[in-house]
Parts: C-alpha cells; structure tokens; sequence
C-alpha cells in the first residue's frame, strides 16, 4: 500500500476532511524520523462511522490524535465543521475541542483514580460553564443510565470500584455530556473481554443513533471494525491502503495487504482455521519506510514496479477505493493493469 | 485413571497429566477467593489443549497451579496434580525445579517484559541449558543458534548477540519460545502467547507452535480468551466460568454441537467477519462472579438466559454427552426441550435485559 491520492474522497458536505496529513516524529537527535503519519487524506459524513484498521505502529492512532490536533501535524488539512483546525489557536482550538471528544483504549487509567465517578463525568460541564448547576446535574444523571451506569453509585464511587467494561462507559458518558458532534475511539473495546467487548459495541450504535453522532473507530480488530463501520480505511505503514464500505471491503478485499489481514483473522471455526497459514514477515521500520508500494517487502503479489512507483487510491468499484497496481481483483474481472492505471 | 502406574515409575500408557478436583484458593482481606474450585481433566500426550474463558475465571491460575507457579503464602491448594503418574500437587518450589524446564515450561503473554532487557538473546537461551542439562557454554551456545533457528528467526548467530530491546514484538515471543523449547519439554503452557502481537504476527507465532508440538511430540496448553485461537490450533477445549470447569470437548465436537449455554453465549458474542455490518451483537449481561461468594447453584445462572429455580440452587455436576469425550456442566443445556422452551419464550418478549440488546 502506499497509497496516497484523494480519489476517494467525496463532493459536498463532509463533517471532517483531512487532506494530506503527515505526522512525523524525530528519533533522538539522530536527525531520522518516523514517519508515523504519510500523507493521509480522509472524510467523514455526518452520521457516518469511519473504521480505521491496520497492525501496531500503522499510525491509525496517530492519525487520530492529529485530527483533534494533538500533537499538530506536521502538514496537511484538517477541516471540521467547515472549518480549518490546523489555523486555530487558543480558545478558539478550545472550543472546537469540546466539537470532537476521544475515547481511549484503558478506560481505567484514562479516569482519574481519585474523584467520584460523576464529578469525572460532570467536570466538562464545569469547565465550560454550561447551564445551571441543576441543568449540569440532570444532564450527567441522564447521560450515566442511558449508559447503564446507576447515577447514585457514581456519587458515592471512584473508578476502581467499577468494572472494566464500567469504565469504558463511564469514559462514554464524559465524551456525550458537552454533546459532541465527533467521537474518535481510539481502539475502545480491545482492552474488555468478548462478552462485555459485545455491550460497549452496542452501546456504542444505540447512542450513534440517539446522538446522530459521527464517529470514527480506530481498531485492530477487523471483525470489531466491520460490526460498527459504515466505511472502512485500511492502514499500512502511515499510508491507506484501501477504502470502501464495510460489507464491500470484507467481501471482496482489493489491496493485498486486507487481504492478507483478513485471512490471518483467527476463526472461531476448527474447520476454516486449520486451511491457513499466516504471510511471513513483520511491518517494516516508519524510519526508513520501504520505497515504491509500502507493503511490497511482505506483498505475494508485488512486482518490479511495486518498489519503484508509489500506487495511488484509484476506483475500482461504487466508492471502493485501493491504492495497489496490480489490486487482488477491481470489479468484474480481475484486473491486471499492466500498463498505466486507466481507473477513475 | 486406576491403571496408573506406582509412584516413581514413568507411565507411557497414560495421560500425561491428570487432574482431580484441584482447588486454588488465595486468602485475602476479603475473604477467601476461590479462583480454581474444583478442576478434574486429564491430556494425552502430543494432544493440544486450549483452555477457553474470560478474565477472572482462573483459567490463569489454573495452569500456574498445575506449574506450581503460585506463591505459597496465603494460598490453599488442594487436590491432585499428576504428571507422567507422579503426583506433582504437593512438590515445593525447589522439588519443582526438576520438572520445569526438562518437563514443563511456559510461554507468557507479554514478551516485552519476560525477558531480561540486560542480558544478551543468545544468554538468555543457553541459561537453561547449562542449568537444567547441564551443558558447557560453547555447546550451550551452538544449542541456542540452532533453536533460534527452530523457531525461523532469520540471522540466528547475529540475534544471540542482540538484547531484547532491538527485536520486535513477535520476534520477542519468538525468542520466549525458543527458551521454552530448549530442554525439551514434554508439556508446553502457552498463556496468551499471542494477546500482545498484531494479528499476521499472531497468526505466524500459532502455527511456529503447533509445528514445534508436532515436530516434538510435545504437548500443550493454551491459554487464551479467544475462541478464534484455539479453534484451529487445539485438538481439545476446556472452557472455564468462574473457577470451574463447565464444558470440555474436542475442538470440532465443541463447535459442532456446544451444550453449555456460557459456552454458546461466548460464541455469540463475539463479532463475526462473514456477519454484515452493524450486525447486533448478543452480549451477555451483567458480571462474572465474585469469587469470593461465588453463587449458590450454577455460577454461571445470574447471567444465564435459560436459568430456572434449580440453577440458581443446585450446582449442576460435570456429566458425559453423547459423544463419550464431551462433558459439560449444566441442568438444561443447549438442544433440550427446557433450553427449546425458554428460547421461544424469549423470542417473544422484547429483550430488555441488560446485555441482550
């Protein structure tokens, strides 16, 4: 993958669109960097949930960070709302924050240790000033039993004494009380067991619904992705690899690389899982990223100009996008598009 | 388990591990935890095993206990422990070092943090080597490369000079299991090897395992959480709920045909990749139990769709199913008419339960 391009990005109104976004960090003072983030552009529509995938180190989560500007990219545009992030400042970056809330992988550690429940709930509403102390107190009552927290139990309780899975709806009910517009869950659910993994998940369409929220869901899980995703974004090595809707991307993976993902899913199914066997190799080093297509040290697909000419995000099918030359298939037939990419 | 052999004697013919109601008990400020209650399996010898369930089920300690990992202050253990027919359950730590190594040795979930960041890889393996048989430095060395090696680590003679710090996760785990694998264990416990990798490096390090156990005969354990893992990489499932074990099957009998509606729900629970999108998942309400006071009946009930009065009572014992290999512990399991009546029951009552919905 190594796609960069914006082919797949949509006309018209979008709540975020990110356009080019790089996010570079020096080693040391070597003068190297990692190139976490590497020309990313993304959008997101109103209502939509967009899942962003890929293996440790991809820069899903980076790229997460940087679109609430923190830490600010080193280039590119982040648009939300209409408007341009990466030119605010002060209060005004402030108040486009409380716009777009977060929620983190450690719903323990991401709550702090010594405050009651509620008041770690209620504490944005304090800082912002909103409403009368009695509109405040409602509003985090309502918001901790819509997500099935007892609100007397989180006046009288510190988090230790909830559960995981508590935790991390506690953490959801701090981002909904200033009534966001974005959430970015940064890998929500890998930390809590299957069982309560499937009640944070739900929680999370129920209240995408009762909020019209728009949200993107950054995981390494794909089956986890394609569940909450209407659109999904495949990451390598700080590039994307391939977008398209959900059910789209699962059932016919264009990019080698989600392919190779897909298949190396463990199955809870004796009679699938012993047929496969894993791709060789491990991501190579964000300092000195392979040239050419990033995947093409690990790809059983890649060819001479795979290492020389970077892909760029192309349609191969209705808002299916893959940044691959010689892509597994691209609609009907397979394409093996030898000469240049005649593609949309 | 009556033709096993006198104490002493090596026991080809049988399992080559057996267990009978072992109990861990830990005492806390709370009261006493009781994390394994009562656990009786046994596993032959070159079979794989994978022990299934959520955290706090005990699945953990329950392979620490058959290791003889546990602190022994304010731990109660009980039961009966044998390895190749020789009662192990009651050996302190310094008898038990015969065994690890040589018989048993384990595999832990985060190689970042079990390996030593201040010796060099290649010291890291050959220690076991010198220890536990004995061999001079040199030969102990030439042993590390080639297990290096083993276990497809590129480079082999330059990484044994390497430290943990410049090798990557699943190079790590690789590493792990290199050291595991140096003596030559006859029963490998394998505790999430996998939990902390990405998942095409997860998929290399299960299949590096289930070659290493066939190329060796080996036995093993797999600890794990994820029914995706153990399903193509086990021959046998144990699935455990709150410090008992509540279903064990072989693996494709298990998934064919599952009786224990914990074992069903878990299934259920988790996302499946060939669902469609925004598929609702079947959550399985409320908590694992305290296990301190666990319930009185079935520990499973309080969250069990299907319980009646006589779950919430009486303690369901572990009977044999059909398929004479297949055990599991429950009053009204999945497929009989009781289970059949409350499904349709629930099928016409809006969920509104906590977790299912």
């Amino acid at each position: 993958m190594a796609g960069t391009g914006k082919a797949h990005l949509r006309n018209g109104e979008a709540l975020l669109r990110v356009e080019d976004l790089v996010v570079q960090f020096p080693v040391g003072r070597t003068g190297l960097v990692v190139n976490a983030v590497s020309g990313i552009s993304l959008d997101v529509l109103k209502g939509e949930t967009l899942g962003l995938v890929g293996e440790s180190g991809c820069g899903k989560s980076t790229t997460g960070r940087a679109i609430m500007q923190l830490p600010r990219p080193n280039s590119g545009s982040v648009q939300f709302e209409g408007k341009e992030l990466t030119a605010m400042a002060g209060d005004e970056m402030r108040e486009a924050r409380t716009r777009m809330q977060m929620i983190f992988q450690d719903p323990v550690s991401s709550l702090n240790p010594r405050r009651k429940v509620r008041d770690i709930v209620m504490e944005p509403l304090t800082i912002w000033d909103r409403g009368t102390k009695a509109d405040r107190s409602k509003l985090v009552d309502r918001v901790l039993e819509e997500v099935g927290i007892d609100p007397q139990r989180a006046s009288e309780s510190q988090p230790h004494q909830f559960s995981g899975g508590q935790c991390q709806r506690i953490s959801i009910a701090r981002s909904l009380v200033l009534d966001p517009s974005l959430i970015i869950c940064d890998e929500p659910v890998s930390a809590l067991d299957v069982s309560v993994q499937a009640q944070v998940l739900n929680l999370l369409e129920d209240l995408k619904a009762r909020y019209g929220l728009t949200m993107i869901f950054i995981a390494h899980d794909l089956a986890v992705v394609k569940n909450i995703s209407d659109r999904v974004a495949v990451m390598y090595l700080g590039k994307i690899c391939e977008v398209a809707r959900s059910d789209d991307l699962y059932h016919e993976p264009a990019h080698h690389y989600t392919n190779v993902l897909l298949q190396s899913i463990p199955v809870p199914d004796p009679d699938v899982a012993v047929q496969r066997r894993a791709i060789e190799g491990e991501p190579p080093s964000p300092v000195l990223p392979p040239s050419g297509c990033r995947f093409h040290t690990r790809c059983p697909a890649a060819a001479a100009r795979c290492s020389a000419e970077e892909p760029q995000l192309r349609e191969i099918g209705d808002g299916h996008f893959v940044a691959c030359h010689y892509p597994v298939h691209g609609g009907e037939a397979p394409v093996t598009v030898r000469s240049s990419g005649t593609a949309a | 388990m009556s033709n096993i052999t006198q104490a002493g004697t090596r026991d080809v013919e049988g399992p080559l591990l057996e267990l009978v109601d072992v109990k861990t008990h830990f005492k806390t400020h709370r009261g006493l935890v009781r994390a394994v209650d009562g656990v009786s399996f046994s596993l032959d010898r070159g079979k794989a095993l994978g022990i299934v369930g959520e955290s706090g089920s005990g699945k953990t300690i329950l392979s620490r206990s058959i290791m003889g990992l546990l602190p022994s202050k304010g731990t109660i253990r009980e039961g009966s422990i044998r390895f190749e027919g020789k009662e192990i359950g009651n050996l302190d730590r310094k008898q038990m070092r015969g065994i690890w190594g040589r018989e048993m040795a384990m595999i832990f979930q985060d190689p970042m943090t079990s390996l030593n960041p201040l010796m060099k890889i290649g010291r890291q393996i050959a220690e076991p080597l010198r220890i536990h048989l004995g061999m001079d430095r040199a030969g102990a060395w030439q042993t590390a490369e080639r297990l290096l090696q083993d276990v497809r680590i590129s480079e082999a003679s330059r990484r044994l000079n390497q430290y943990p710090h410049e090798l990557s996760g699943g190079m790590r785990q690789r590493v792990m299991i290199a050291i595991a694998m140096a003596c030559g264990p006859t029963l490998l416990f394998a505790d999430e090897p996998t939990t902390a990798l990405d998942v095409t490096v997860q998929a290399q390090i299960l299949d590096l395992l289930n070659d290493q156990r066939e190329e060796r005969n080996m036995s093993l354990i797999l600890v794990t959480h994820d029914l995706g893992v153990v399903a193509g990489h086990t021959d046998e499932i144990a699935v455990m709920y709150g410090g008992k074990l509540v279903e064990k099957a072989p693996t494709k009998v298990l998934f064919a045909r599952m009786k224990m509606p914990y074992t069903e729900a878990l299934m259920q629970s988790i996302p499946k990749i060939d669902d469609p999108s925004h598929t609702r998942l079947l959550a399985i309400g409320g908590r694992p139990p305290d296990l301190v006071h666990p319930p009185l009946g079935c520990r499973f009930a309080p969250r069990c769709l299907y319980a009646r009065d006589k779950c919430q009572t009486e303690e369901p014992p572990l009977v044999q199913a059909e398929d004479p290999a297949h055990s599991y512990a429950c009053w009204y399991p999945v497929g009989s008419a009781e289970y059949h009546e409350a499904k349709a029951r629930l099928a016409e009552t809006p969920v509104t339960v906590g977790g299912r919905g």
